[in-house]
């Protein structure tokens, strides 16, 4: 009769540390990805939906120099983020410069058919079932913490994505570059009387986000497939881990990308069919009683 | 001579109409299938280019050439439902085909039902179809979650995998792979310790495979597919899951998805299936036609759209109209013979009968190419593989 209820197993306390570990690598790829579209949104005003096409791009850029010019992980690491984000910059000087001016939703809407083209076109060449790229040997294996068996990959990728997170921080919050970035976002026109390229500003602050992308992608590769698909699968969820921190905020993103992996780890444990909403049903929530997000500068 | 002209201008309407009547236009066949999505390299294209060869080679069938239309159901039922009702109704489609994604499958089922067309199923593996669900519009053409069941999972207990853990594809394809495995399993003495249902198309497996490894089960038992399988596969890899003595079950792997995977990860894996490239002369000889086409050789699911399409348009030639059930009650009483079908047999419930084929993926070292992925280890006939007719509580079937 209660077959709708969902059937709630207790883990054990060691289960459940292995179980929160899971959720916090997770969490350290949503904390990426959204801190670039934070980036982007904060000091260009620009929804940039084309960000999972990035990521995506990124893992396919080190499968492509894997395959065919024998080029490795940790190579690729450092080149396919260069690749994308010079991509990025080009992107953002032919096409985005000229919808800063207007509405967001002209942003997104380009972005979002730039997105579909571009892994529309990689479908085309690649299909859908996605290529193998394999761990680098450096982190093959894993460690037996005890409460769980932690691979050594996922661990780098926590320790990476946490460095990454606040290098960007400090860079944008603690630095004079950043302090222009955050002048230019409030008034263009005074930065750029002061003898500051704006607009080249703007373009690198683009190419650096295009980048954060990129690199995720990299990091993504051994653990998941390089498919065309695998940017429209993360973008949504990371689009509302975004909503929830607080757009433009880096703090937020950051935060906001670690407690949501979280959240939908225990889901996996408690009401696994539930694991695909758990995010959106915290949006709705915290758009309900906090609408400018945990972290949102309030409009 | 106006009269006369007239008179003349009548019997040619007349004939027209009754020309018209008797054919009532070409063939026309919808290839219905995931086109953009996580199932699109198991059918997709590929499944339109060999409704396509299959209507090439058909030649005119009732006077004019085939033809044959596409569209992406996106998985969603609704999407699926609607296309299959306006085809049926407004574009003149005869039958559709392919239809992978289990709950669209079920969804275009009731259609084909309500409008009195057919629908030969190729993609989905759901036994329901041919079960409680079943239709005298609609057949189930290469294989289905029963079979799949019974060759894989008997395999995997006879060799002492009698302790199963299920991560199961949250929907109805999920849930009738994982009840009938579970049925095989329990039958031959085996226990089920878990089950944890994932949302489709999930890319972190990580957490269900902790949750797997806990409960201590000696097999982990797929029951999804495609970009899921291949990622519970490919992350059981580095959660160390055949290092700690527990093994994985494929219970629907395609060879797309070994290709994925690489052998190196995927060596070793038992697979059922009713057809691969690679197993005769027959089989390589479309299937070279196939590649110089589409770029990689068919699936099994691809080989088998191609494989209904020929029974069905050689129905059809046969009997010289496209009537529904008259062409369904033909291609029951001809044998199904072709490159992968050897004397199949389309029953009542609209099961095909035919072979299906226990495969193991072969090592790298054994590999000699790209696609050289699979040996075959046991052949097993379809009426050891399929679900006997009377035990599927088909209502067409009659009791006793």
């Amino acid at each position: 009769v209660l077959d709708w209820l969902p059937h709630i197993a207790m883990p054990s306390m060691q289960q459940l540390f292995g179980q929160l570990t899971v959720g916090l690598i997770n969490g350290a790829f949503y904390a990426m990805l959204s801190l670039g579209l934070a980036v982007i949104f904060g000091m260009l005003n620009i929804i940039n939906f084309a960000h999972g096409a990035q990521y995506m791009l990124g893992a396919f850029c080190a499968w492509l120099a894997l395959t065919y010019l024998g080029i490795g992980y940790w190579p690729a690491l450092i080149a396919a983020p260069l690749v994308v984000a010079a991509a990025g910059m080009a992107l953002e000087r032919v096409f985005l410069r000229h919808v800063y001016r207007l509405d967001h939703l002209y942003g997104l809407l380009l972005t979002f058919g730039l997105a579909l083209i571009i892994e529309g076109v990689f479908r085309n060449y690649y299909g859908s079932s996605g290529q193998p790229y394999s761990i680098p040997p450096e982190l093959t294996g894993a460690h037996n913490l005890g409460f769980m068996f932690l691979p050594n990959y996922r661990a780098w990728v926590i320790g990476a994505s946490l460095a990454v997170c606040f290098g960007t921080w400090y860079l944008i919050e603690r630095t004079r570059l950043g302090a222009y970035l955050r002048a230019a976002t409030e008034n263009p026109t005074l930065v750029q009387a002061f003898g500051i390229n704006v607009p080249r500003m703007v373009t690198l602050t683009y190419g650096f986000g295009a980048a954060l992308a990129a690199l995720a992608g990299v990091m993504a590769a051994p653990i998941y497939q390089v498919s065309p698909l695998m940017g429209s699968n993360i973008i949504v969820i990371v689009f509302a881990v975004v909503v929830i921190g607080g757009m433009g905020s880096i703090l937020g993103a950051v935060a906001s990308g670690f407690v949501l992996g979280i959240i939908e780890g225990l889901t996996k444990v408690f009401w696994p069919e539930a694991s695909n909403t758990v995010i959106f049903v915290v949006m709705a929530i915290v758009l309900l009683v906090k609408p400018a997000g945990f972290f949102g500068r309030t409009v | 001579m106006k009269l006369q002209a007239l008179l003349a201008a009548a019997a040619a309407i007349a004939l027209g109409a009754t020309g018209a009547a008797a054919q009532g236009g070409p063939v026309k066949i919808g290839v219905l299938n995931d086109m953009s999505s996580l199932y699109a390299d198991i059918g997709g294209k590929g499944s339109l280019e060999a409704a396509k060869m299959a209507a090439e080679d058909a030649g005119p069938v009732l006077g004019q050439p085939v033809q044959v239309v596409s569209a992406d159901h996106q998985n969603k039922p609704d999407v699926g439902s609607n296309i299959a009702g306006q085809w049926y109704d407004q574009d003149g489609v005869d039958v559709i085909t392919d239809v992978p994604t289990s709950s669209v499958a079920l969804a275009v089922n009731e259609v084909a039902r309500d409008k009195k067309k057919l629908a030969l199923f190729i993609g989905p593996a759901t036994s329901d179809l041919t079960g409680p669900k079943c239709n005298a519009y609609a057949a189930s053409w290469v294989y289905d979650t029963y079979a799949l069941a019974h060759v894989t999972g008997g395999a995997v207990v006879k060799s002492g995998g009698d302790t199963w853990f299920f991560i199961t594809a949250d929907y109805a394809f999920g849930h009738a792979l994982e009840r009938d495995t579970a049925a095989v399993v329990t039958e031959s003495g085996g226990k089920v310790l878990g089950t944890v249902n994932v949302p489709l198309n999930n890319p972190d497996f990580s957490s269900f495979l902790l949750q797997a490894q806990a409960s201590k089960a000696k097999i982990i038992g797929l029951a999804n597919a495609g970009g899921d399988t291949i990622n519970s596969i490919k992350q059981g890899a580095e959660f160390g899951i055949v290092e700690g003595g527990q093994k994985f079950a494929g219970l629907l792997i395609f060879t797309t998805d070994v290709h994925s995977l690489g052998l190196k990860t995927a060596q070793g894996l038992q697979l059922t299936a009713p057809f691969y490239h690679d197993m005769n002369d027959e089989t390589r000889a479309f299937s070279k036609r196939f590649e110089e086409r589409v770029g990689r050789p068919p699936t099994f699911t691809q080989a088998g759209v191609y494989s209904a399409m020929h029974h069905y348009l050689g129905a059809i030639k046969a009997i010289g109209t496209k009537e529904p059930l008259k062409v369904m009650d033909r291609m029951r009483a001809t044998p199904i013979n072709d490159f992968m079908t050897k004397n199949g047999k389309l029953r009542e419930d609209g099961r095909v009968m035919r072979d299906m084929y226990l495969f193991e993926v072969k090592k790298p070292s054994e590999s000699k190419g790209e696609w050289d992925l699979l040996k075959l280890l046991q052949t097993v006939p379809g009426d050891q593989a399929f679900r006997p007719i009377d035990k599927g509580d088909c209502p067409l079937v009659k009791k006793g």
